[in-house]
C-alpha cells in the first residue's frame, strides 16, 4: 500500500485530519495518565531500597521520567520539522513545529519542577548545578529562545526560518542531557540517575511510568494538533478553503 | 484515605509536584481553548467582514 504524504503536507487537507484525531488522543492521554497514576500510587510498595530507601516521594517518578522523556522528545520533533522545512520549504512543517514548541516548553518545565520535588527529600537540595540539571534548564531556554525569536521577527517566513535554524543548532543540548542522566560511567556520575536502566527499575514502577509517558506523549499530539489548527486558520486566511469553511461559521 | 492524602509526611513534596505539573497542563487545555475561539472568532471576521478587500490588509502582525 503506498501512500501519496504529500498529499496530507497541504494545510488544507491537514486541517480537518488534526480536527478528527484531536477528540482520539485527548481520550487516550486520559485514559492512559489516569489509569497509570492509579496503578502506580496503589500497586505498588510504600518504600524502595535497602539501608537508603526512596521513601512515598519516589511516586514523583511517574510524572518526572514522563515530563523530562517528553521535553527531550518534543525538542527532537521541534528540530526534526524545522529542518523538514528548511529543506523542503514546506508550509505545514514550519507551522508544526511552531505549533509544538510551547508544549514542550511546558514540559520542560514539568521535568525541572517535579524534579526539584523530588530532589528536595532524597538529596536535601531543590537544585544543584550539576550537568543533567543544568543542560535541562538549557533546554528550555532554547525552547522559550524559539518562541521569542519566532515571535520578534514579523515576518512570518523569514521567522519560520530563523526559529528553524535556531532549533537545530540547540539540537546539540540533547545528548549532552540524555548522556548526563543515563551516564556511561556509573562511577563518574551523582548518586540517583545511575540506576535509570529500564532493566533495574521493578515492573510495578516500570509500568505506570511509561503509561505516563506515553499519556503525555498523546496528549502532547492533541495539544500540538490544537494549536496547529489555530495556525493554519490564521495563516490560510486568504485562502478558498478558510472562506468556505467558516462562512459556515461552523469552525470544523 | 487521609493516609493516601498524608503520602508517609511526604504530601508537600507528591502533591506539590503532581499540582503544578498538573496544574500547569490544565492552564495549557483552557489557553488553547480560548485561543482556538479568538482565532476563529478573528478570521471568521476577516472572511464575512463588510470590507471586501483582503483578509491580508487586516492588521493581524505575526500569529
Amino acid at each position: 500500500m503506498s501512500i501519496n504524504w504529500f498529499k496530507f503536507a497541504s494545510p488544507a487537507a491537514f486541517y480537518p485530519i488534526a480536527g478528527r484525531m484531536i477528540p482520539w488522543f485527548a481520550g487516550i492521554a486520559i485514559v492512559l495518565v489516569l489509569g497509570s497514576l492509579l496503578w502506580g500510587f496503589f500497586g505498588t510498595a510504600a518504600q524502595l531500597g535497602g539501608s537508603n530507601p526512596q521513601k512515598e516521594y519516589y511516586r514523583i517518578i511517574y510524572i518526572h521520567v514522563a515530563g523530562a522523556w517528553m521535553s527531550m522528545w518534543l525538542y527532537l520533533v521541534l528540530a526534526g520539522w524545522s529542518a523538514i522545512g528548511l529543506v523542503f520549504n514546506t508550509r505545514l512543517s514550519f507551522m508544526m513545529a511552531k505549533a509544538v514548541a510551547p508544549t514542550g516548553a511546558i514540559f520542560t518545565v514539568i521535568a525541572l519542577w517535579t524534579g526539584a520535588f523530588w530532589g528536595r527529600p532524597s538529596w536535601g537540595t531543590y537544585w544543584d548545578w550539576d550537568p543533567r540539571l543544568t543542560s535541562e534548564l538549557i533546554l528550555f531556554f532554547l525552547y522559550i529562545g524559539y518562541i521569542a525569536l519566532h515571535s520578534a521577527i514579523d515576518d512570518t517566513r523569514r521567522a519560520d526560518r530563523a526559529a528553524a535554524l535556531l532549533a537545530m543548532v540547540g539540537l546539540v543540548m540533547l545528548p549532552v542531557i540524555y548522556w548526563s542522566i543515563n551516564c556511561p560511567d556509573p562511577t563518574q556520575c551523582a548518586a540517583l540517575h545511575q540506576r535509570s536502566d529500564p532493566g533495574s527499575i521493578h515492573a510495578s514502577i516500570l509500568w505506570p511510568m511509561l503509561g505516563v509517558t506515553l499519556g503525555f506523549w498523546s496528549y502532547a499530539f492533541a495539544a500540538t494538533f490544537v494549536r496547529l489548527r489555530g495556525i493554519i486558520l490564521l495563516r490560510e486566511a486568504d485562502s478558498a478553503w478558510v472562506r468556505e469553511l467558516l462562512q459556515g461559521d461552523s469552525g470544523r | 484515605m487521609k493516609e493516601f492524602l498524608h503520602q508517609g509526611g511526604y504530601a508537600f513534596f507528591v502533591w506539590g509536584a503532581y499540582g503544578v505539573t498538573f496544574g500547569l497542563l490544565a492552564a495549557e487545555v483552557v489557553a488553547l481553548m480560548v485561543n482556538q475561539r479568538t482565532i476563529l472568532a478573528r478570521v471568521g471576521r476577516w472572511v464575512r467582514g463588510p470590507t471586501q478587500g483582503s483578509a491580508k490588509t487586516a492588521s493581524r502582525g505575526n500569529e
